[in-house]
């Protein structure tokens, strides 16, 4: 599926400073019905976020708004569980464009990367440091350069560097996805496939 | 050079390297279900391409369909069109489909196995992160993202970095009432649930050796829960017993050549892995979770750890025993139970269903209680029968329902009512994850017995007389 080139984003976070958030709480399993990759956006969340008469939970980050942007910034282990790529449609689909963690869990980054949200690894230091900022001031705002590699706390300059394959980050720059490259590899696949063992 | 088992298989599936990149990689079968495929269905649509190889991709409903009248239609539309969109995806590009009524539908990786498509040596994915599961074979299995199911079903490859290997050895003999289930939530509870991210495991040592193909199953199952992209078990002598013969395994010439590559798929003793970790297995008791992930897991005599013997922040333990309603420093024997769950892919096999008999058989079902029990398939639900467990079952007030995945993630009716307490053989005790504001522990199919019957959290081993 396409999705919008990622170059740099500046913008302030909301910060869920709760560990090991994992999917089945991203989008709950009675929201996977669809057949259609629509509207996952308004179940990001669902029971952090409303009462069971879908009434707002007032103290849930994402029903306050002193807090917006197009940042997610979550505790360690982030997207453990399923491998419900709605997980990462429900984060794109509600505008949020990246996801800053000290840790992510592995089925999720990859689902991130495939669909255009960037997954970026910080360390707890610096995962820290940001929540600490949004704290002092919600308008704190954050800078993500992919072509460099880093995220900049723009009230203090300090930066970190992340890791990404120089692939996917081609491929994040350049709105491409694997399905463009192995469709110009095929009969190299076919080949290959003649002699397996199985 | 030494090699794992798991750079065997790996290695042997590599088509390309690509530098500072993933590696290409085929593979051999591909199992759908009708949760994550429909959107990756669409998206070959919209690019205009064919499924390369449907006679390696597999269909079967299971999330989100009923466990009791699957010869009434579908009642919630919404299910009724999940389902109809696997049906006419898999007839529309050739791959076989079991829907639901068909006789081999099941919960897809139980079928997968029980006919034949799962292989040592294979690499195996699916839209379902319990994928790990296959790999007790000597697969290399795992679970993956519909946008990645749509890349099989386009290329028959996958695009991933090759994952850093790691050994858990569990040696020594398991003690009384201690089952597969027990060791895989014993080896998370010490690893916690991130401990394995970024890693591969292979289980080895005794403990592994002697366990059934069911049990390494449960095992491998649950590999995901510490992180772990997947599981496996070098193949041996149970293991081609078990595979050779189904429906889908190889015959005659391709099964000698099979053979042979099965017979390389150990790891070299000199091999080296990047983190390794030994258990004594005579030292698990039968376990239980007591929070809201499977990594928060006790010897079920033990009480409930204090925040600062346990790692991870404070906040998110505090959340999690509240959403519970435990306390530190509390024994869970004892704690009343309202639901039962025995099924899913962790335990829902026969052997799951004999131990559930074992501990039922001229019992009668605790009046508090509301006990499922589902059939990972109809092969499972046809051994129930043979076996008479169905009538133990009946007679301790217990029935048995239709094959699926049921309250394992309640996407259908069978879901467990907001702070209702259940005992589940299923994988996960996340927040909702049984219906919204449900509270699940988790635990083998003996102790979800010794709920079943007496309407608490209770130690197995206290209700079996003989040993076994
Ligand atoms: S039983 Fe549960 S974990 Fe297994 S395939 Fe079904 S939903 Fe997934």
């Amino acid at each position: 599926m396409a999705y919008d080139k990622f170059t740099i984003l500046k913008s302030t976070a909301v910060p869920l400073a709760i560990e090991n958030v994992d999917t089945d709480q991203l989008i709950p399993a009675r929201f996977l019905k669809a057949t259609e990759r629509v509207g996952f956006g308004d179940n990001l969340f669902r029971d952090w976020r409303y009462n069971p008469d879908n009434t707002p939970k007032k103290d849930f980050v994402l029903n306050d708004p002193t807090y917006s942007g197009k940042i997610l910034i979550g505790g360690k282990n982030f997207g453990s569980g399923s491998s419900r790529e709605h997980a990462a449609w429900a984060i794109y689909d509600y505008g949020f464009r990246c996801v800053v963690s000290s840790f992510f869990a592995d089925i999720f980054r990859n689902n991130c990367l495939n669909i255009g949200v960037l997954p970026v690894q910080v360390s707890a230091v610096f995962a820290e440091k940001i929540f600490h900022a949004i704290a002092s001031d919600p308008k704190a705002e954050l800078e993500v350069n992919l072509a460099n590699q880093s995220i900049t706390l723009l009230s203090t300059g300090e930066q970190e560097k992340f890791e990404i394959s120089s692939y996917k980050k081609d491929n994040m720059i350049n709105g491409f996805d694997d399905i463009d490259y192995l469709q110009n590899i095929k009969s190299e696949i076919k080949e290959f496939a003649e002699n397996l063992p199985l | 050079m030494s090699n794992t088992l798991f750079d065997k298989v790996w290695d042997t599936h590599v088509i390309r390297k690509i530098e500072g990149g993933p590696d290409v990689l085929f593979i051999d079968r591909h199992l759908i279900h009708e949760v994550t495929s429909p959107v990756a269905f669409l998206g070959l649509k919209s690019r205009g391409i064919k499924v390369l190889y449907p006679e390696r991709t597999f269909a079967t409903a299971d999330h989100n369909t009923p466990t009791i009248n699957q010869h009434l239609p579908v009642a919630d539309p919404l299910s009724a069109n999940q389902l109809k969109a696997l049906e006419s995806n898999s007839n529309e590009y050739g791959i076989s489909h079991w829907g639901l009524g068909h006789q081999k539908n099941g919960i897809v990786h139980v079928v997968g196995p029980e006919y034949g498509i799962t292989q040592p040596g294979a690499t195996i994915v699916c839209g379902d992160s319990h994928t790990s599961t296959h790999g007790a074979f000597g697969a290399i299995a795992f679970g993956i993202g519909t946008s990645e199911v749509e890349m099989v079903l386009a290329s028959q490859c996958i695009m991933q970095p090759k994952p850093q290997k790691m050994r858990i050895n569990v040696t020594g003999k398991l003690g009384f009432g201690v089952t597969p289930k027990d060791v895989a939530l014993f080896i998370i509870s010490q690893l916690t649930t991130s401990g394995a991210t970024g890693y591969f495991v292979e289980y080895a040592g005794e403990v592994f050796e002697s366990m059934t193909m069911e049990g390494r199953m449960t095992v491998c199952n649950l590999s995901i829960e510490m992180g772990a992209r997947g599981g496996m078990i070098a193949p041996d002598e149970t293991t081609i017993s078990y595979v050779k013969g189904r429906e889908f395994s190889p015959e005659g010439e391709a099964w000698e050549k099979a053979l042979a590559y099965y017979k390389t798929l150990k790891t070299d003793a000199d091999a080296v892995f990047d983190k390794e970790y030994t258990f004594d297995g005579s030292k698990i008791e039968p376990m239980i979770t007591y929070g809201t992930n499977p990594g928060m897991g006790m010897g079920i005599s033990n009480n409930i750890p204090d925040a600062e013997d346990v790692q991870g922040g404070i906040t998110t333990y505090e959340k999690s025993l509240n959403y519970m309603g435990f306390h530190e420093g509390e024994a869970m024997l004892g704690k009343p139970v309202d639901f039962v769950f025995i099924g899913s892919c962790t335990n829902g096999r026969i052997e799951d269903f004999r131990a559930f008999a074992s501990i039922v058989k001229g019992k009668q079902k605790a009046p508090n209680v509301t006990a499922w029990l589902v059939p990972g398939s109809h092969i499972v639900e046809a051994q129930i029968k043979q076996e008479g467990l169905l009538d133990i079952f009946n007679e301790a007030g217990f029935v048995l329902r239709q094959p699926g995945c049921s309250a394992c993630l309640a996407m259908n009716d069978d879901k467990i009512p907001a702070g209702k307490y259940a005992v589940s053989t299923s994988n996960r005790n996340f927040e909702g994850r049984q219906g919204p504001g449900s509270r699940t522990m988790l635990a083998s199919p003996l102790v979800a017995a010794a709920a079943a019957v007496t309407g608490k959290v209770t130690d197995p081993r206290d209700l079996i007389e003989e040993l076994v």
